[in-house]
């Protein structure tokens, strides 16, 4: 029996309150024929039959462990140890729902803190908050927590167009209420050039290492500019690329988020990511999500708990500058196990392979006819490639041949149409990558 | 508790002392002790404007957040910049080093409508009466 709190009389008094007949008056703006919509479901079938039914459907699918895969933009195949499945298949923390009650909390917030310090070690931040969703909506925070870090004065934000599609969408979307304008947009300008946008009622410069397009930008002298403006910088980085280049902190970014998913978590068709987030910790007051910290008991043993409560939304209310109360534990204690596992040089070893392999097929694919390795900047494991024939068609062709093929970004670029965003991650043998060159010259 | 003589206060817990055309504003004694531990102020910008009763700050404890109301319509003369790393001062001294912000008083005729110390005190033991605050 369901538990429903409400009795009729309490529906009745909240409707009366609000001027409303009948339940069915609120949903009246929904077409009537998608309001109740009647489900042609087929007949029920037995257990046995129903697994072999998606186990058949979901051989359709053209998955990452059957085909070579060098697409990224933004999700990113990387090897997994067993070890990270194993820690968080463990049902004290598989099973547990926001268990933050510090008395019978020790592991879970333990974790979370560990999370947080690898974060603040990987991007040379001060503070690490206990994730939030996803990179976009990371993202979005920052740009948030930057208008109000600058209380709300300043109403512009310069944010490079080569920041990922999605998440310069998400920012849009999310900052739809406040007073904010977000400019930047002009594919022809790379950081530098975009700089001179960035004045004194700018509230942040948002840029992303390495860019949608996998280059490394020359970041020298972005924080004295936006400084100097009195703007905070945000990076939106690739925590895989941070275990090989200079950490955004030690370059004078003041908030530094990104997509946490490539550290131990599995692609998973899109979800459930990670969006990890740190800053400095001057701007701990204005920071979203759950922050865990170190303490002592009342023995002076060590232990964790939440902290800086205050600033969030459920004791906040309406004076509170973010909605986000929550964060993707199990996703970031997956990182923290991966990161764990790696090690600080494991981590460095794993960029490096990935920086020569795409290295090495980008060499390999300016040999061909017909294509160009347009990528003059530098680049870690992502570079565009012009092709012969748009991209869906190409990657028709190389999926016949058991190949995943880049990402199309004439999708989001216009102007760059025919290019494709490759990817190449530790995953790729040799043998990968050099199927995939044949294959290219095939197809052109 | 202590309400201290001389100041005037609202009664949402702010005092405000007079000097000439200027005023430094902070929460009473009552108010610290209802907060508990204050962890963090949130202060205005030299230069920011507000009128009488406006928010003009918070105050963080370690488990409430709080707004802060301006006594007088002002403009923002100086902040306490020690509270930044030191906002037990609050707790420890409401009524000196804990001070929140100095304003320059533009209209000095609302100070009518606030409770000097003894009717602030008796408001306190009123509300203490009704059993709640």
């Amino acid at each position: 029996m369901p538990y429903i709190p409400h009795s009729d009389a309490d529906r009745a008094a909240m409707l009366d309150a609000i001027g409303v007949k009948h339940i069915k008056n609120l949903f009246a703006d929904v077409p009537a024929k998608v309001l109740y919509p009647k489900f042609k479901f087929p007949p029920p079938l037995d257990e046995q039959t129903l697994l072999e039914h998606f186990r058949f459907a979901s051989d359709n699918n053209a998955n990452v462990n059957d085909y070579m895969c060098f697409l990224g933009a933004g999700a990113y195949r990387h090897f997994i140890p067993s070890v990270v499945d194993h820690i968080v298949s463990r049902s004290e923390f598989y099973t547990a729902y926001t268990p933050y009650q510090p008395e019978i909390s020790q592991g879970t917030l333990q974790a979370i803190f560990e999370y947080q310090s690898m974060i603040c070690a990987l991007t040379g931040m001060e503070v690490a908050n206990a994730s939030h969703y996803d990179g976009a909506t990371a993202v979005a925070e920052a740009v948030v927590m930057a208008y109000n870090v600058l209380r709300k004065k300043r109403n512009k934000v310069v944010m490079s167009p080569f920041v990922h599609p999605e998440y310069r969408a998400t920012t849009r979307t999310y900052v739809q209420g406040l007073d904010l304008e977000i400019v930047g947009d002009d594919t022809r300008q790379d950081a530098q050039s975009l700089l001179s946008l960035v004045d004194e009622e700018t509230a942040c410069f948002v840029t992303q290492f390495p860019n949608f397009l996998g280059e490394l930008e020359d970041f020298r002298g972005i924080a004295e500019h936006v400084h100097d403006k009195g703007a905070l910088w945000v990076v939106v980085a690739d925590p895989i690329a941070l275990g090989l280049f200079k950490a955004p902190g030690d370059y004078g970014a003041d908030i530094v988020v990104g997509e946490g998913q490539p550290l131990g978590n599995p692609l998973s068709f899109g979800g459930p990511y990670l969006g990890f987030f740190a800053t400095r910790e001057q701007y701990v007051h204005k920071m979203a999500g759950r922050l865990v910290g170190e303490t002592v008991d009342a023995e002076g043993k060590r232990g964790f708990v939440l902290t800086l409560s205050a600033r969030e939304q459920h004791i906040r209310r309406e004076r509170a500058t973010s909605n986000i109360c929550s964060n993707e534990a199990l996703n970031a204690l997956a990182a923290a196990v991966y990161l764990a596992a790696l090690g600080k040089c494991g981590l460095r070893q794993l960029a490096e392979i990935c920086y020569h392999k795409a290295h090495y097929l980008a060499r390999e694919i300016s040999k061909l006819r017909h294509y160009e390795v347009v990528t003059t900047k530098p680049f870690f494991r992502e570079f565009v490639v012009r092709c012969p024939k748009p991209v869906a068609e190409m990657n028709e062709a190389l999926l016949e041949r058991d190949i995943i093929g880049g990402y199309d970004l004439g999708r989001d670029y216009p102007e760059m149409a025919n290019h494709m965003l490759v990817c190449v991650t530790e995953r790729n043998s040799r043998l990968e990558i050099d199927t995939l060159v044949r294959a290219l010259k095939e197809v052109s | 508790m202590k309400v201290e003589q001389g100041l005037l206060y609202m009664e949402s817990h702010e005092w405000v002392r007079l000097e000439g055309d200027e005023a430094v504003v902070g929460i009473s004694d009552f108010a610290q002790e209802e907060l508990n531990d204050v962890v963090y102020v949130e202060l205005p910008e030299v230069g920011d404007t507000f009128a009488q009763g406006d928010v003009f700050g918070t105050v963080e404890s370690v488990k409430a957040a709080s707004d802060v109301y301006l006594p007088l319509s002002g403009e923002i003369i100086a902040v306490n910049k020690e509270l930044e790393d030191s906002p037990q001062l609050v707790n420890e001294d409401p009524y000196g080093k804990g001070w929140f912000v100095r304003i320059k008083v533009s209209d000095p005729d609302e100070a009518k409508s606030l409770l000097d110390a003894d009717a602030y005190a008796k408001f306190l033991a009123e509300e203490a009466k009704k059993g709640g605050h």
